[in-house]
């Protein structure tokens, strides 16, 4: 494991160098902030709430990775002084989906903060978001001396067909695709890593009924108090090392976690869908945008009669989805 | 100057610490602080000169405090100590930390122990009475030496407390102490103070307390009991901690919490919490009652936490929560009912299990092609599908997430050795589980089916093996769940009795009578077929023995009346 981390870090060192500053204000972080790392392609339509919605939660800095983005991204980021913008034209693929590149910039930048590592359709909720910044959170894990926060992938969908509703700049995507599946998720225990393998939800409903093995993960872990040695190893399912993949309780109890609300079905989602089948940069050659192109010739319509819709993290506390633990 | 003086120890968010100051003073208060020796000097003396307008602010000499160290006392001892010589006036001492906040105006504080003005507020109990302690060293903390850390030095903490207990080391108490343990923040009357700061042993009791483990805990705690004249075992400053021991933080929206609690300070404050802040140090106008402090709401909320945190919500698996085999606490979340060989024997039985009972009743959920939801649903709660691939990825979850799902609602479903399997172990482990078992009953609808017997021969052997495996499980000392087995022939002889009894034990209701029976299916020529069976060599026995001679089967079952209690 030891030595899986070290290649892990090794390459993202190696990876790192693909990556060019466009806006630098990280001189801008000061010690105890929280920053957001995450990298985006052609996502110009969703930042402005993205954005708004982070900064009101508490971000300090962001660390952004434009992947050749052709929609004016750059453009619309500079001159922002709480984010950092690097470019790379290289393969997200060969970039394993750009940890890589996250990694180095959080080895560079992250080490000794809290850091949130999001995709720009991932919403963090945890306990008390309504009420409590995240700088609450981050002190109480801090206090509780835990290292790493877990927070379940939720797909949001909206009522009707995908695209009926085209979503606007600066809107809350929550608007349109505000339903959630409550309760068919199915979880193992991954051996190697330690972390659990959650899988279900609407994508595995409607995309990978006849194949679930196949459907994609929904564990996350986005945020941790890093430390330069410390690596994503896949997305932010798997750390290295092990111990921060402990975000499960074994002996019966709950600890504290939030959830990440997707909010991919957009109707940007079928254009999205489309260049990624072209690409094919994605997860297990794409195999996820390819089910979803095959899906798209009819337009599914992802809602169900028993599919809930969301309320707060209240809600996703009692149902079951996420957990205060003993934060109260 | 007021009769109530106040120590504060400070360690971090100086700028908090300074506002609860100012708010003291403006009530009279004088406050001597003490600021930790691991703060920095610039920061220290910032802080120092932002408050040296006032000389009713003093400094004390400064400690360094780590948690569960001596260093704590230490620094309240020298506070204490200056504050009894600077300020004559003061009759009782309060000692806050810098993270504590006044929720009822000072005043009140105030004219409340100047009521009382010979009783100490100390949370004080013996050892052995409370069950406070974590992490197991209790009475050890008095008999034993912590020489090493155990925030830093962790490892060489828990070596030397298992050396000293290997070796049987033990030091002794002084003589007349009774070791006392509580809350770390107390109110004592001068005299009581006084006389623990010059007490002639002070020397010795504090060589060994120096020694024990947490002694801020215990320091004040055990002495106050040598001299007090009134101990109100209760601390004045609300203060709740977790399952480690660390103390739970309030924040902005505990706020009407907080008003509604009528302590006079709650710790420990979220430093960014500026609503609490705002709220508490503002001049409070109003007249509040002059009512006893009561958090008993607080109390619930924490402790609902701590279970939360220790135990959970039973049958939830989720990502926060995958208990280990054995420590699910609770295997599913609601009680069900599994009916295995009924809706074989009896026509219609599902439609009047629903009637007679009015609970869920589900087909065979684990049938092969696909999930028989009541009504024939394609999805039920949660949205759990009936694809059947997508069941058997993970049968356990499916039925987890069922049970979970329809909380609330009692489910009963159909179970039979044509059905996946592999939830057996669980259902069979589950105490929420009742199962019935009409063993051998899966002949049935091959008996009624028109198939070769040669595929009906081949089909029988291997769902009485399947079958036979399950009622291993069931008969297993590890078997936890409400289990009843009766051979078909058993049942055949007089239905309704184990009808009744299994209907009493669901219905949640006084139980009505039942008013009409389940129809049982024509078993004419049954024997026959078990015989024929036998003569293939495929000797069917889980049904029990059934009676060749066609009429003794069909007997005059319609008949018989429905099974009436009394």
């Amino acid at each position: 494991m030891r030595l899986r981390r070290r290649r892990r870090l090794l390459r993202c060192l190696r990876k790192g160098r693909e990556l060019s500053k466009v806006h630098d204000n990280t001189s801008a972080i000061k010690p105890g902030d929280v920053l957001l790392v995450s990298t985006i392609r052609n996502e110009k339509i969703r930042l402005p709430y993205f954005l708004k919605y982070y900064r009101e939660m508490g971000i300090d800095h962001f660390l952004l990775v434009d992947n050749d983005s052709s929609d004016g991204t750059l453009e619309y980021l500079a001159g922002q002084s709480d984010i950092s913008v690097w470019h790379t034209r290289h393969n997200y693929r060969r970039a394993t989906h750009g940890v890589d590149w996250m990694n180095y910039l959080k080895r560079s930048y992250a080490h000794g903060h809290w850091t949130l590592v999001v995709d720009p359709d991932e919403f963090f909720i945890y306990p008390f978001c309504d009420t409590r910044p995240i700088q609450a959170l981050t002190d109480w894990l801090e206090g509780s001396s835990i290292r790493s926060f877990g927070a379940m992938l939720v797909d949001v969908y909206p009522k009707g067909k995908l695209g009926d509703v085209p979503y606007q700049p600066g809107q809350d995507p929550l608007e349109i695709a505000q339903w959630f599946d409550s309760g068919n998720y199915s979880i193992t225990k991954n051996p190697t890593y330690g972390n659990l393998w959650i899988q279900g939800g609407p994508r595995s409903r409607v995309f990978f009924a006849d194949r679930p093995k196949k459907a994609p993960a929904l564990n996350k872990i986005p945020l941790v108090k890093w430390h330069r040695k410390y690596a994503y190893v896949s997305s932010t399912h798997t750390l290295l090392p092990r111990g921060l993949n402990q975000v499960y309780e074994e002996w019966g109890g709950e600890k504290a976690s939030g959830a990440l609300l997707h909010t991919k079905f957009l109707d940007t989602f079928s254009a999205k869908a489309k260049e990624e089948v072209q690409r094919n940069q994605h997860y297990a050659n794409s195999a996820e945008y390819h089910a979803y192109e095959k899906a798209r010739q009819d337009l599914p319509d992802m809602w169900c009669k028993w599919s809930e819709r969301y309320i707060n993290w209240r809600q996703l506390e009692i149902l079951g989805l996420m957990s205060k633990g003993n934060w109260a | 100057m007021s009769s109530v003086g106040i120590v504060m120890l400070v360690h971090s968010a100086l700028d908090r610490a300074e506002q609860v100051v100012r708010h003291w003073r403006a009530a009279g208060c004088p406050v001597v602080i003490h600021v930790d020796r691991k703060v920095p000097r610039p920061i220290f003396d910032a802080f120092r000169t932002a408050c040296a307008n006032d000389p009713q602010i003093l400094f004390s000499k400064r400690h360094t405090c780590e948690w569960g160290t001596w260093g704590i006392v230490a620094a309240s001892q020298s506070a204490s100590e200056m504050m009894l010589e600077t300020f004559a006036d003061v009759r009782h001492v309060y000692l806050a930390s810098g993270a504590c906040l006044p929720l009822r105006p000072v005043q009140e504080l105030i004219d409340y122990l100047a009521d009382r003005p010979h009783t100490d507020f100390i949370e004080s109990a013996t050892t052995a009475d409370v069950p406070w302690t974590v992490g197991g060293l209790d009475s050890e903390r008095f008999t034993l030496r912590f020489p090493f850390s155990w925030r830093k030095n962790r490892f060489l903490f828990d070596k030397f407390v298992a050396f000293q207990r290997a070796l049987g080391l033990r030091r002794d108490i002084p003589e007349g102490l009774t070791p006392h343990m509580g809350s770390q923040w107390w109110c004592l009357t001068r005299q009581t103070l006084s006389a623990i700061l010059q007490d002639p042993n002070r020397a010795r009791y504090d060589r060994y307390f120096r020694q024990v483990w947490i002694p801020d805990e215990s320091y004040y705690q055990t002495l106050a009991r040598q001299y007090s004249s009134r101990i109100e075992s209760r601390s004045l400053t609300l203060s709740k901690f977790d399952f480690r021991g660390k103390p739970h933080i309030f924040y902005d929206d505990h706020l009407q919490l907080l008003r509604r609690s009528d302590c006079f300070v709650a710790r420990k404050i979220w430093p960014r919490a500026n609503r609490l802040y705002q709220a508490f140090l503002t001049e409070q106008s109003e007249a509040m009652k002059r009512a006893e402090p009561n958090p008993g709401k607080i109390d619930r909320i924490f402790a609902k936490a701590v279970e939360r945190r220790t135990r959970g919500r039973d049958g939830l698996y989720m990502q926060s929560r995958f208990p280990r085999h054995g420590n699910e606490n609770g295997l599913t979340s609601n009680p069900y009912s599994v009916f295995q060989g009924f809706t074989e024997l009896f026509e219609g039985f599902e439609p009047w299990l629903k009637k007679a009972t009015g609970m869920r009743v589900h087909g065979h959920l684990f049938a092969p092609d696909r999930v028989q939801f009541a009504g024939g649903d394609t999805m039920i709660n949660g949205a759990l599908c009936d694809n059947a691939v997508m069941r058997d990825y993970n049968p356990t979850a499916f039925l987890t997430n069922l049970i979970w799902n329809t909380r609330g609602e009692r489910q009963c479903f159909q179970f039979g050795p044509g059905d996946t399997q592999s939830i057996n172990w669980l259902v069979a482990r589950d105490t929420n589980a009742q199962i019935s078992v009409i063993t051998g009953a899966w002949a049935v609808p091959l008996f009624r089916s028109n198939r070769n017997f040669a595929d009906l021969r081949a089909e029988a052997a291997r769902l009485q093996k399947i079958e036979s495996e399950h009622l291993n499980i069931l008969r297993s000392p590890l078997t936890k769940a409400r289990v009843r087995i009766w051979t078909m022939a058993e049942f055949v002889e007089s239905p309704m009795e184990p009808v009744q009894m299994i209907i009493d034990e669901i219905a949640t209701a006084p139980t009505h009578r039942l008013t009409e029976a389940p129809k049982m299916v024509d078993l004419t020529g049954f024997g026959q077929f078990l015989q024929n069976l036998k003569n293939q060599g495929m000797h069917p026995y889980l049904m029990g023995d059934f009676p060749v001679e066609p009429d003794l089967v069909s007997q005059p079952r319609p008949l018989r009346k429905p099974y009436l209690v009394r």
